[in-house]
Order: structure tokens, then sequence, then C-alpha cells
């Protein structure tokens, strides 16, 4: 028996919709108090496995547990524990803010005013509006209110369903600065999302694709695993320099970034000297060529391909 | 002189007593890659439901492809191009159909359909999932052939509304190389998104604050004049001050 309990532990976890492999023998563990991100595409199986968590979907294979239950045996146990916010906004329209809150506080017996500490820095923000219907709120104010009905029972696991999709980066911003907060609080939180900035904020984060794991670490320590020299190419002419450099037989993978190109050679002795020579001798003006740290998302990439065996854009 | 794709002076639009979009001035060229940004709420949807002839405008001028909004709405949508992350094609429908069945839409003939339609099919290097139903298609895919169904009648111009949201990286980039390749053939393109570093690659952008144009200018010189690095920075200073709930 292990004494240090862990909020999360998925083994050999699978998955199977028809022909579709969902998940595909997922092991992991997220420790009490994480904020744990995963990170991946649409159909990576990140709403997959939150829903086999949160007990709304039986796993296939392996094994899923919560705070030590079993996802199957004891899911009436779980959902007392959890809180769960779906990727679809699934609030009562009809109802108004207050009441939605209200609703969730008595289906969990308990009160709006019992953890009030836990939401009020977000209810702060909806309570001009309580009275509005929850279908008439935007985009940024339904997500906070989805979270506070999540909270509102004070689970000990938040699970996330990209709440920050489709969402402006103004209001993303401020729901992560959120989610730190509830992580003081020691609320662990599994948060899935698209956006590759937001892996940055969270503890550990696992890259998920078609699946399968890619990758899990921390953010600082995921770049380490992009092996390769990297280098930002700039010029005046984006599309034609990443065209031309897609062509040479020197590329190993060329994806735009902002208004620069990070490359990659497959033969790591190319220097930066010899490629900015050699895109003037092209005709580029205005080049520049520097060495740089990889990010989260050139490595996300560079996993993917490695994959995927598809080296290049 | 070149007309502009899209022309608009003190474009407005009221729904009762709020301003959803409060005198849009500006001109799109052809062949230009238009970030259109603003956060949520700010006016964008209103401003494209105008641009796309689906509202009519409360007042000011406008015209897009060369027809006035006002009086040749109709005209306007046949002669644009429009995908959406929420629309574009019909999962129930195979890729030969869904392409069939907008392009016929368009009033493209049969001959020219079964021509492009087949080049189309080439080009994606889809031949093989020509008769599969799109729903079973990677949204990947989806996109990609959303985007090329939806410049099929060679508009003038294509407004694309959030057309990357959900894909990872790489696809995402891929889904921008389509857009350049239709840009540098004279399609101008009109391109909302919440992903930052895309506003990077178009040549103009607009930020929308509470209907109103905040900021228009090339992604280097809007950086330049925030004193910043990132578009992503420009955004937030220009969007906080009037973060309305």
């Amino acid at each position: 028996m292990s004494i240090a309990k862990r909020a999360v532990q998925l083994s050999a976890l699978s998955k199977r919709f028809g022909a579709v492999e969902a998940l595909q023998e997922m092991t992991l563990s997220v420790d009490e108090g994480e904020l744990f991100g995963f990170i991946g595409a649409d159909g990576a199986g990140k709403t997959t496995l939150l829903r086999i968590l949160a007990t709304l979907l039986l796993p296939g294979g392996g094994k899923a547990e919560v705070s030590g239950l079993d996802v199957v045996d004891s899911y009436r146990n779980i959902r007392r524990r959890i809180g769960y916010m779906p990727g679809r906004f699934s609030l009562y329209q009809d109802l108004t803010v207050e009441e939605n809150l209200r609703f969730f506080a008595t289906i969990f017996g308990t009160t709006i005013s019992e953890n009030y500490e836990l939401i009020r820095d977000i209810y702060i923000q909806l309570e001009p509006f309580k009275n509005r219907r929850a279908g008439k709120l935007s985009g940024g104010m339904k997500q906070k209110l989805a979270l506070c009905c999540a909270l509102v029972h004070r689970p000990e696991l938040l699970l996330l369903d990209e709440p920050t999709t489709g969402v402006d980066a103004i209001s993303r911003a401020e729901f992560w600065q959120m989610l730190g907060r509830l992580k003081e609080q020691g609320i662990t939180t599994l948060v899935s999302t698209p956006y590759m900035d937001e892996a940055a904020l969270c503890d550990r984060i696992a890259f998920m694709q078609e699946g399968r794991l890619l990758a899990v670490e921390t953010p600082s320590a995921i770049t380490t695993l992009f092996r390769r020299p990297l280098f930002a190419i700039r010029a005046r002419q984006t599309w034609q320099l990443i065209t031309w450099l897609r062509s040479t037989t020197e590329a190993h993978s060329v994806y735009a970034f902002g208004r620069a190109v990070h490359y990659t050679a497959k033969c790591p002795g190319q220097t930066p000297d010899e490629l900015l020579e050699a895109l003037q001798r092209q005709g580029f003006t205005e080049v520049e060529v520097m060495r740089i740290t990889p990010g989260i998302e050139d490595t996300f990439m560079a996993l993917m391909e490695s994959k995927t065996g598809e080296p290049d854009g | 002189m070149v007309k502009p794709v899209i022309f608009t002076d003190k474009l407005t639009r009221r729904f009762g007593d709020f301003i959803a979009v409060d005198e849009l001035s500006f001109s799109v060229d052809k062949g230009e890659i238009f970030g259109f940004l603003g956060a949520n709420g700010a006016g964008k949807t209103t401003a494209i439901r105008m641009l796309t002839g689906l509202l009519t405008p409360s007042t000011g001028a406008a015209s897009v492809a060369g027809f006035d909004l006002y009086t040749e709405s109709e005209k306007v949508k046949r002669n644009i191009g429009y995908m959406s992350q929420r629309f574009s094609l019909y999962d129930d429908l195979t890729v030969k159909e869904n392409i069939r069945f907008f392009a016929g839409i368009y009033g493209l003939t049969d001959t020219a359909i079964r021509e492009k339609s087949a080049k189309l099919l080439e080009t994606l290097d889809l031949q093989h999932a020509a008769n599969t139903l799109l729903r079973s298609l990677p949204l990947g895919w989806k996109q990609k052939l959303a985007f090329s169904v939806a410049i099929l009648h060679e508009p003038k111009i294509v407004f694309l509304d959030e057309p990357t949201g959900g894909v990872d990286p790489i696809t995402r980039r891929r889904f921008w190389d389509m857009i350049y390749e239709a840009s540098e053939k004279g399609v101008t393109v009109f391109v909302t998104t919440h992903y930052m570093d895309e506003a990077e690659y178009c040549d103009r952008i607009s930020i929308m604050v509470d209907g109103r144009v905040a900021a228009l200018d090339t992604p280097e010189a809007l950086k330049r004049q925030h004193g910043v690095e990132s578009m992503n920075e420009v955004f937030i200073n220009l969007a906080r001050h009037d973060k309305t709930f």
C-alpha cells in the first residue's frame, strides 16, 4: 500500500469507439495539488480521458483511479469529490446566473455561502449580472459561471475540458490567473487545451496525439526533448523564405513562427553564417539568422514529426 | 486605379440602443491577408455578418467584391467565399458530394463541377477518400477541404472565421500555407483568429474594441507603436482597458 495519495492514477487505460482507438494504454499519475495540463489537438483523446475520470464514460481496458478510488467501482463516491467543466457550455440557459449556482450547490448538498471563499474572486465579477439568464452571457462570463458551478462544492479534483477554447486572449489570461489561485487553495486541477502558450502555466504537461502520450514533463524540462540545433530566420519575404527553405535538400523542418521561420537542418553541422550566405545568394533581403532555444510548441511539433514520420510541413 | 476588395466608410450597426459596430472605416486590397481581431463581444461577428451580406447596416457606406452592401447583398453573397469553424461542410455527405453541393450552390455548371472536383481531389491528395463520409475525415483534412471548397468558385475574397480552432500546430501551419497560396494567386483573405501568432502572418491587422477599430496597421508597425515584441502584447494593451463583461 502506498501512503502518498495520488490524485489521479492511470494504468494502461484504453478506450475504443468502433475502429477509433481514442486512448491507447495510457499510464500516468498526477500528484495532489498539481496543476496538470493535457496539450493536444481535437481527436487527441483529451475529452475521452476527462470523461472517464469524471465517471461519465467506462474505461475500455486498464484502470483509472481518482484519489485511490476506482472510477468504475466507486463512481458515486468520486462524483462527490470532483468538479467537472465539460467543453460544451452545459449550464441551464434559462436559469439566471444565481439560480444555476444555487442549483449546483443544492445537488451537492451544500450552499453558495458555505464555500464562498473558494469562488469569491470569480463570483464578484459575475455578481452584477446575477439575475441575467446564463444563455444571455458573453463567452468569457459563461466560462466563469461554469467554473463557479464546478467549484461550489469544494471538490478535491477539478477537471476542465478546454475551458479557454474560442475565448479571447484577455479572458484566457484571466482564467489562468484563477487556476493559479485555486492551486494555492490546494485543489488538484487537470485541464486540457489546444493552446501551446497555456502549457507554460502548468506544473506538468502531457503532450497527447491520437490517444497516446508523446511526453510528460514540466514545461521547462520538456523542451530538452528537442534534439536538433534550432534557428530563427527572418527575411523581408517570409512566404518565399519558407517555400525556398523547404525546397532545399538540407532542410529537416521549416515552420512559420510569427514573422520568423524556425528551421532545423538534417545535418547538424550547418552554421548560421552558412545559412545567411545561402539566403543572401538567393536574393533574400534583410536576412537574420539566429540560433535559438526551442520552445514548447517547437518541441510538440518535433515529437509529432518523430511519431508520424513526416518531417516537414 | 484598382478598386479595393472591401471598402467601408463609417459603417455602423445598431441593435436598439446598443451600437454593435460603430463607424467602421477601412479598405482591403486585392490579394491582401487581412487579420480581423477583437475580444469576444467587440463586434467582429456583427461586422462580418454585414460584410458577407447577411445583415443590413444601419448607416454608413460599404462595398465588398465591388458590390454595394445595401442594394446588392445577393451579389455580395455569390461573389465571396466563406468558411468558419462551426459551419463549413456537411458531415453526412461524402467528400465528393460536399464539393458538388457547394459548387452547385455557387452556380458552377456541371462540366465545371466535374473538372474542378477532380482537380481539387488531386491537389489535396484526397482521391482515395472521394466517397468517404466527411465525418470520418480527420479535422485537419476537413479544414483544408472546407477552405478549398470556399474558394472553388474563384471569389475575389474569402472570409475565414476562426478557421484553425482545435487543430494541432503542424496542421495549423499547413492551413496557413493554403492561405498564402491563395493570396499569391490574388485572392483577398479576411481572417479572424484567437491565435495571436497567426496575427503575425497577416499583411495588416485591425483590432476592434467596443465596436470601433482601435488599431489598424501592419503587425510590425503595431508592435513598434506599442513598443512590444509580440501581437499578443499589442492585443492585450488595446483590449484590456475596455473589457466589459
